[in-house]
């Protein structure tokens, strides 16, 4: 919206005063480097694309440069037929869903009684959240108190000792602030509506677009994690998707799901199913981003506004 | 709406008799005209004054007052300085801060209910870890637990500045973070001013989409992409390479390769997402700029120099504090993945070391050490950057 605002200020100028030869060749070579940052970053994301709805052979043999080669959708087969995959997904898909609704509501539960002028202390506690985004106990002895409270190996290690981030909290806090008038409350206390209910029933109507924001970040930062996976959780059964693919690609340690295959189908396999499996556990992703880029883009420009 | 505000006979202050300034002063520049006006004590250093206050919207429907004696009393003024006419002296006082706290909890009580499991979580989860660190000055011992064990000082930061291993993890964690920070720090910054020099809408948001979309990808794909790219018999580059009666290169065997194969597939990953900031910032520049530089003759190019530079300057210095102040916090996922035995020599961080010493080898005190002085550097580096900007550019971060 910002862009196209600056497009139509400066068409007049345009229009009235010719670029001259100089910029016409600076032009140029923007509109190309340009051109060339777009091929750069959509090429590799193609070529993945590509890859993985290739026959196995005109991956191994090295064919597919940009378009696929010998469509075959093998790969995905053997993915949706691999016990352990699917688990993965389905893990995935339940620590992002619950994982987004702790984070979003303990958020919001934060965010706004601090947003609150009439909160006594709000300015202490900001302070004492804010500190943990610079200083932090680190690593082991965040370890010890997950142990501590048992939840080493379960399923609440990935929804609970990171459910809030600092950041969101403050985007959402000046969000607050900033949009949500003194009057209205005003207005309400004289009804003799509580906090509660004026937070039910007027603050998060108001507050679609920050809960939108909300809801897409912790999501994608759920959905995306596997650092705490992979230091709280032992059994393969609770591992999200991204600890699966680790294994798979990074560790390649793909026997389990090409057992059953001969040698060289086996290794020709594997090899797709690399990209095959990049694809599934980037598409999620892809395909919502175009619709909510702006809302993305909005929550950044929220938080960079000081205070 | 902008109303100019009758002048007023002067007034007197109440206790000491100075004379006030004059109200045609005070003219509420910002905002829309006094929807009401009167005659109010208001206590301002040693005296309370006598002082017609005007009470107006601000641009953003903020309710703010002005005072007869024409100073802004500096945004939004509450209630309690300002006490009214009729009542006595004495209400005016602050009320301590004890009696405001019970006032706010019994009629918020709400609010400090719902505050509990946010602030147990920060207290659980950010705080006891804190207290947890002192680990680090203990001999850890698994059966007298954390506060049972013998404390030993210094003695296990003393064993990390000893080992053979200081120097290298230090200078390691320094070049790869320098490195991206010389790199990636100026790119997304191009990135935006290109992108503001387009006049093409589609193109424009075309290279916005696609740039910004790698940020999105997580961080166990990104470094799948990097090893599937870069393998060193099938990977796209080398069979490119052979293509092109080339040698095949094992990239990530190649300790020398992995600073500049993770810095650039950073870049890659995470230029669009940064050039956001930058261009909202172009966005807000004085448009009477541009068009001011293009009556004097300037060109595209002195135009970004002279204009876009210094309008996104303020920008450009925060998003800098924030980056070099994180020099030492350099993310452990990505690295973690991407190191192997080959390339460990330029790729154990501090960050990876901690993990393996720390919960491979369960050697809790001495990994909690090595965690606490990364995070202590950390911390000074932000506050020295930080009075360093504040010291020369005026922008900081707090």
């Amino acid at each position: 919206m910002a862009s196209s605002k600056i497009a139509t200020q400066q068409a007049p100028i345009r229009q009235t005063i010719k670029d001259s030869a100089g910029d016409k060749v600076f032009l140029f070579i923007v509109y190309t480097v340009l051109f060339l940052v777009l091929i750069a970053v959509i090429y590799p994301l193609i070529y993945i694309l590509s890859s993985s709805i290739s026959s196995p052979a005109a991956v191994t043999s090295g064919r597919v440069w940009l378009w696929p080669v010998d469509i075959s959708f093998k790969g995905f087969k053997v993915l949706f037929d691999t016990p352990q995959i699917m688990q993965g997904y389905g893990n995935s898909l339940f620590y992002t869903a619950a994982g987004t609704i702790i984070s979003v509501v303990l958020t919001v539960m934060i965010a706004y009684p601090m947003s609150r002028k009439s909160f006594f202390g709000r300015s202490v506690i900001m302070m004492l959240i804010t500190f943990t985004m610079l200083f932090s106990g680190g690593l082991i002895p965040t370890y010890m108190v997950v142990r501590e409270f048992g939840m080493i190996d379960s399923r609440w290690a990935l929804l609970i000792p990171n459910a809030v981030w600092v950041w969101q909290v403050i985007i959402a806090r000046s969000f607050f602030q900033n949009s949500i008038p003194d009057e209205l409350f005003e207005a309400s206390e004289i009804d003799g509506c509580s906090d509660i209910r004026f937070m039910r029933s007027v603050v998060v109507p108001l507050s679609k677009p920050i809960l939108a924001v909300l809801f897409l970040m912790y999501g994608v930062g759920q959905w995306n994690a596997y650092f705490d996976a992979l230091i709280y959780l032992k059994s393969a059964n609770l591992f999200p998707l991204q600890l699966v693919l680790r294994s798979i690609i990074i560790m390649n340690n793909s026997a389990s799901v090409t057992d059953a295959l001969k040698q060289v189908e086996r290794q020709q396999l594997s090899e797709l199913l690399k990209y095959s499996l990049i694809v599934v556990a980037t598409l999620p992703v892809l395909i919502i981003y175009p619709f909510v880029q702006r809302y993305f883009v909005q929550g950044m420009l929220v938080g960079s506004v000081k205070g | 709406m902008k109303s100019r505000l009758p002048a007023q006979s002067g007034f007197f202050c109440a206790v000491c008799t100075v004379q006030l300034h004059k109200a045609d002063k005070c003219t509420p520049v910002r905002g829309f005209a006094p929807f009401k006006s009167e005659f109010l004590y208001v206590k301002r250093r040693k005296c309370t004054y006598l002082e017609q206050v005007f009470f107006y919207y601000d641009q953003s429907y903020r309710k703010r007052y002005h005072t007869s004696a024409g100073s802004h009393l500096g945004g939004i003024v509450l209630e309690k300085e300002i006490v009214l006419n009729n009542k006595l002296l004495k209400a005016k006082g602050k009320r301590s801060l004890a009696e405001e706290a019970v006032r706010s909890f019994k009629k918020h009580w709400q609010l400090y209910l719902i505050i509990i499991p946010p602030v147990l979580f920060f207290l659980i989860f950010k705080y006891y870890p804190m207290l947890n660190a002192v680990l680090a000055f203990k001999d850890y011992n698994v059966i007298k637990g954390i506060w049972g064990s013998p404390w030993v000082g210094f003695k296990n930061f003393q064993l990390f500045f000893d080992n053979p291993m200081f120097w290298p993890l230090v200078k390691n964690t320094i070049y790869v973070s320098g490195y991206l920070l010389l790199a990636g720090f100026p790119i997304p910054i191009i990135l935006a001013l290109m992108l503001n020099e387009v006049r093409n809408g589609r193109f424009k948001r075309t290279v916005q989409l696609v740039t910004f979309a790698p940020y999105f990808i997580s961080t166990v794909v990104m470094v799948s992409i990097i090893m599937l790219f870069l393998a060193p018999r099938l990977g796209f580059v080398n069979v490119a390479l052979n293509y092109f009666g080339l040698d095949s290169i094992n990239f990530l065997g190649e300790a020398s390769m992995f600073r500049s194969i993770y810095v650039w597939s950073d870049i890659w990953q995470t230029a669009g997402y940064s050039a956001v900031i930058y261009l909202a910032a172009l966005s807000g520049i004085d448009p009477t700029l541009y068009e001011a530089a293009k009556v004097d003759g300037a060109s595209r190019f002195q135009k970004i120099l002279h204009v876009d530079i210094p309008g996104i300057l303020p920008t450009i210095t925060i998003i800098l504090i924030l980056n070099v102040g994180s020099v030492m916090a350099i993310g452990f996922e990505k690295i973690y993945l991407l190191q192997n035995p080959l390339n460990k020599v330029n790729s154990e961080i501090i960050a990876t070391y901690v993990y393996s010493v720390g919960l491979l080898n369960a050697n809790y005190s001495f990994a909690t050490a090595v965690g606490l002085f990364n995070s202590f550097i950390n911390l000074v580096l932000l506050f020295v950057v930080n009075g360093l900007a504040k010291k020369f550019t005026k922008s900081s971060i707090w």
